[in-house]
């Protein structure tokens, strides 16, 4: 009777220090303050995703279903008869708007996504100016903009789905892009920016108020020195090192990132 | 006199009465209320009660023998409860960042779950030794094999989606801390031709690489001293560097989540049977198949056979002493079984400098033709650095202290020589590793070996196994539950090139 019995407790002692032991490994990793608790149904979906995998699998379904969506928005036409044109329909379909080079009117798609068929008269008219804010355009859509070589200013605006990817990928433009903008991208960290570089023909670059980058004086100082010929916009951060005890948090970041 | 009667019993009764009131009380300061209403309610408590006490007594007294005896958590008979079950049907050795990439693609790629059981063994659960942590984190596709290149290509497509791959659902994303900064190769004279035709192999296999003449060179890196330079190759992108403990830990948690059973111990033995098959060639050969890994427990004399039937050897630098156990290399000289794995331990060096006049959030991951490396560290002004030894040089590697000297001899004036504001640098800190390194051609080395059906190897990547972690891993999975390569075919970097002595040279090892 008793033998079984110990090999249960055993066996329920062992599972829950195994628990103990995988939980306790990935805490320290990352000495993060806790964060905050979640909403009820988020909370009722946790508890039945943990205890059913029919529910565990439905949730990896919809999330699967978001992204593959998100990606097919951004694979962009791919009928042959708009070739002359994928810039310009991606850009309306994910209502973004441009401009062609040596006009002013924009294109634009209205708040239900409907456009006029009107830009296809400028077929064959590279396009200069590309206002991408708020859409949902990530590192495959960007594809879809490549063609377009004479491409001087770029509005990315924030978009939720712009990270650092995106910026490597911006080399091609190396040649023509001036202005840029990606400011409030919830996204991108200094590792991305570090890409600029290939963009030398920068002239105006906006970095306002992206969460993720953390010492922001510092940063922008770095970049200034990266592309000296740039007029780099921040707002939005606090920017007065010496106030902030600036000098402290930059030692500090040093240490950490070491 | 009925009266008087009933009063004397009354009063007979009363000092038991008060006499068991009294005994209860010392109880209830003893155990607490409850014991007091259960004495109260049952009829004849007292037999029971004191076995319960004599119950208590043992057990506090057995507890306070245990605590006596030197660490204490010791019983004679309670099993290690970290112990690995004792039969699994893949055990993987080795828990850096190969291994655990494979352990994750196995379970991605089950048909059903729980389809297979899958162990992970790591004896270091510190990493203190590993190359893992200790590499500078990497990744390029400037190789001159178009095999590197699609393994570097596969891999950054992995990084890219990270989440989608190693998220786990309620737990913060994986932020791999990437630094879209690129490689800078630079060629000297006798470099540049090879340069130029791995060039051609690169953007043939779809990198976005271009090449610099001194002159374009000094134009995008202002702060760099073209001298003796022929031609540069620099990475647009896809190329930097990342943080190789993230990486580490997002497919550790996310294999742990899918049920991956994670252990900490060393391989110490590997118990196989032995079967005589004669070859195509009439040579006899002695077929192993392993059957039991024994898992030695860390810090105890207490191990467990797991019995198994597939054993994958990620064991990086010392999965050479693993096969050497299986008497591997220890074969009459010209047979199979004489060939060791031709992987061991070498010693590199990573000095950390500071220079806050260097080139700053400008500098890519640069290496120069004389083989010195080095890259940002953080925004703070930090750099890392270092360059492989010669072959005649290579350090002891029974530990893992650093040469400063090796720094002032070997690194600091290569880096003066390059970047001038490295003049006035100075050594913050420094750490060594240890490179899984191919002595036979410097590749990975993937794939069953001859003699072992049953032993999957993916190790000897000298130096480049970080950044093809995650495409390596699939491609043993594959190999595994699909019999072949289905994704990218590896099979160049089969066993089989060590057999036939043709080695598959990368021109670019750093
Ligand atoms: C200084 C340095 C710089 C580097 N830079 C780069 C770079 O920039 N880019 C890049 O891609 N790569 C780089 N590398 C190489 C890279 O780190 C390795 O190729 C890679 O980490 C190999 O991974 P692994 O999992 O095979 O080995 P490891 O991380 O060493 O893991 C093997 C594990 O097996 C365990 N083990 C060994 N024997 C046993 C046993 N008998 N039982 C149980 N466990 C066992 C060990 O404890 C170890 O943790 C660098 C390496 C070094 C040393």
């Amino acid at each position: 009777m008793s033998a079984p019995l110990t090999s249960l407790h055993r066996c329920c002692q062992r599972s829950a220090l195994l628990l103990l032991v995988a939980r306790r490994q990935w805490c320290s990793s990352s000495a993060s303050p806790p964060p905050p608790p979640l909403p009820r149904h988020r909370r009722l979906l946790l508890f039945l995703t943990q205890r059913y995998y029919d529910i565990e699998m439905l949730v990896n379904w919809k999330s699967q279903l978001k992204r593959k969506w998100l990606e097919w928005k951004n694979i962009g036409p791919r009928s042959s008869w708009r070739s002359e044109v994928t810039s310009q329909y991606y850009v309306l379909r994910l209502r973004g708007g441009f401009r062609y080079a040596g006009q002013s009117e924009w294109f634009r798609a209205d708040h239900r996504g409907r456009f006029r068929q009107d830009f296809l008269k400028h077929k064959g008219t590279p396009l200069e100016e590309v206002d991408m804010s708020h859409t949902d355009i990530n590192f495959t859509g960007l594809r879809n903009l490549a063609s377009q070589q004479s491409l001087r200013t770029l509005k990315l605006r924030g978009c939720p789905y712009v990270d650092d990817w995106f910026l490597s990928r911006l080399h091609v433009f190396e040649d023509c892009l001036e202005e840029l903008d990606i400011s409030h991208c919830p996204q991108i960290t200094t590792g991305g920016l570090a890409a600029l570089r290939n963009l030398k023909g920068l002239k105006r670059l906006d970095v306002s108020s992206l969460p993720r980058i953390e010492i922001a004086g510092l940063v922008v100082i770095l970049l200034e020195e990266m592309l000296p010929q740039c007029q780099i916009t921040a707002t939005g951060y606090n920017l007065d090192l010496s106030q902030a005890g600036g000098e402290k948090e930059v030692e500090e970041l040093s240490q950490r990132q070491r | 006199m009925s009266a008087w009667r009933r009063l004397q019993v009354k009063l007979r009764t009363a000092p038991g009465f008060f006499a068991s009131i009294q005994l209860t009380r010392r109880h209830a300061r003893q155990y607490g209320p409850l014991t007091l209403c259960r004495s109260l309610s049952t009829g004849s408590p007292l037999q029971n009660k004191y076995f319960k006490d004599l119950k208590a007594q043992l057990a506090g007294f057995r507890k306070k023998a245990s605590d006596a005896l030197p660490g204490s958590s010791w019983t004679p008979l309670l099993v290690s409860p970290n112990l690995p079950p004792a039969r699994v049907d893949i055990v993987i050795i080795g828990g850096g960042v190969v291994g655990w990439s494979i352990a994750y693609w196995l379970k991605q790629k089950e048909m059903i779950r729980e389809g297979a059981r899958i162990l992970v063994v790591e004896k270091d659960p510190m990493y203190s030794q590993s190359s893992t942590v200790l590499s500078a984190g990497g990744i390029r596709q400037q190789f001159s094999l178009p095999e590197n290149i699609h393994l570097s290509l596969a891999s950054v497509n992995f990084m890219r989606k990270i989440n989608d791959y190693l998220g786990v659902m309620n737990e913060d994303p994986v932020d791999l801390q990437f630094n879209q900064s690129g490689y800078l190769f630079l060629a000297s004279e006798q470099g540049a031709q090879i340069m130029e035709e791995n060039y051609i192999t690169q953007r043939n296999a779809g990198a976005h690489v271009s090449l610099l003449s001194p002159t374009q060179l000094k134009q995008k890196f202002p702060w760099i001293n073209t001298d003796g330079v022929v031609l540069a190759s620099y990475g647009l992108e896809n190329e930097g560097w990342f943080d190789p403990w993230t990486l580490l830990n997002a497919f550790k948690r996310k294999a742990i989540s899918m049920g991956v059973i994670p252990c900490h111990g060393e391989v110490t033995d590997l118990k196989c049977t032995t079967k005589m098959l004669r070859s195509d060639s009439d040579e006899i050969m002695a077929v192993k198949r392993i059957n039991y890994v024994k898992v030695q427990m860390l810090n105890s004399l207490e191990y467990q056979p797991v019995e198994c039937s597939i054993v994958v050897n990620a064991a990086g630098a010392f999965s050479g002493k693993l096969t050497k156990m299986l008497g591997i290399g220890s074969g009459p000289k010209d047979s199979i079984a004489g060939i060791p794995l031709p992987v061991e331990p070498r010693k590199r060096y990573v000095y950390v400098v500071n220079c806050p006049d260097g080139p700053g959030l400008d500098t890519p991951f640069l290496i120069d033709y004389s083989g010195v490396y080095f890259r940002r560290e953080g925004l703070g002004g930090n750099y890392i650095a270092g360059v492989s030894p010669e072959e005649a040089e290579e350090p002891d590697t029974n530990n893992l202290e650093v040469d400063h000297q090796f720094f002032e001899e070997k690194v600091w004036p290569v880096l003066a020589h390059r970047v001038p504001a490295f003049e006035k640098l100075k050594v913050t800190s420094a750490w060594a590793g240890f490179y899984d390194y191919n002595t036979f051609d410097q590749n990975g080395i993937i794939g069953v070996h001859p003699l072992i059906n049953n032993m999957y190897l993916a190790t000897g990547f000298s130096g480049h196994g970080l950044q093809h972690s995650p495409a390596v891993g699939r491609a043993v999975a594959e190999l595994i539950l699909d019999g072949n390569f289905k994704t990218l075919d590896l099979s160049s970097f089969s066993f089989g090139r060590i057999l036939s002595q043709e080695p598959m040279l990368e021109r670019n090892i750093v």
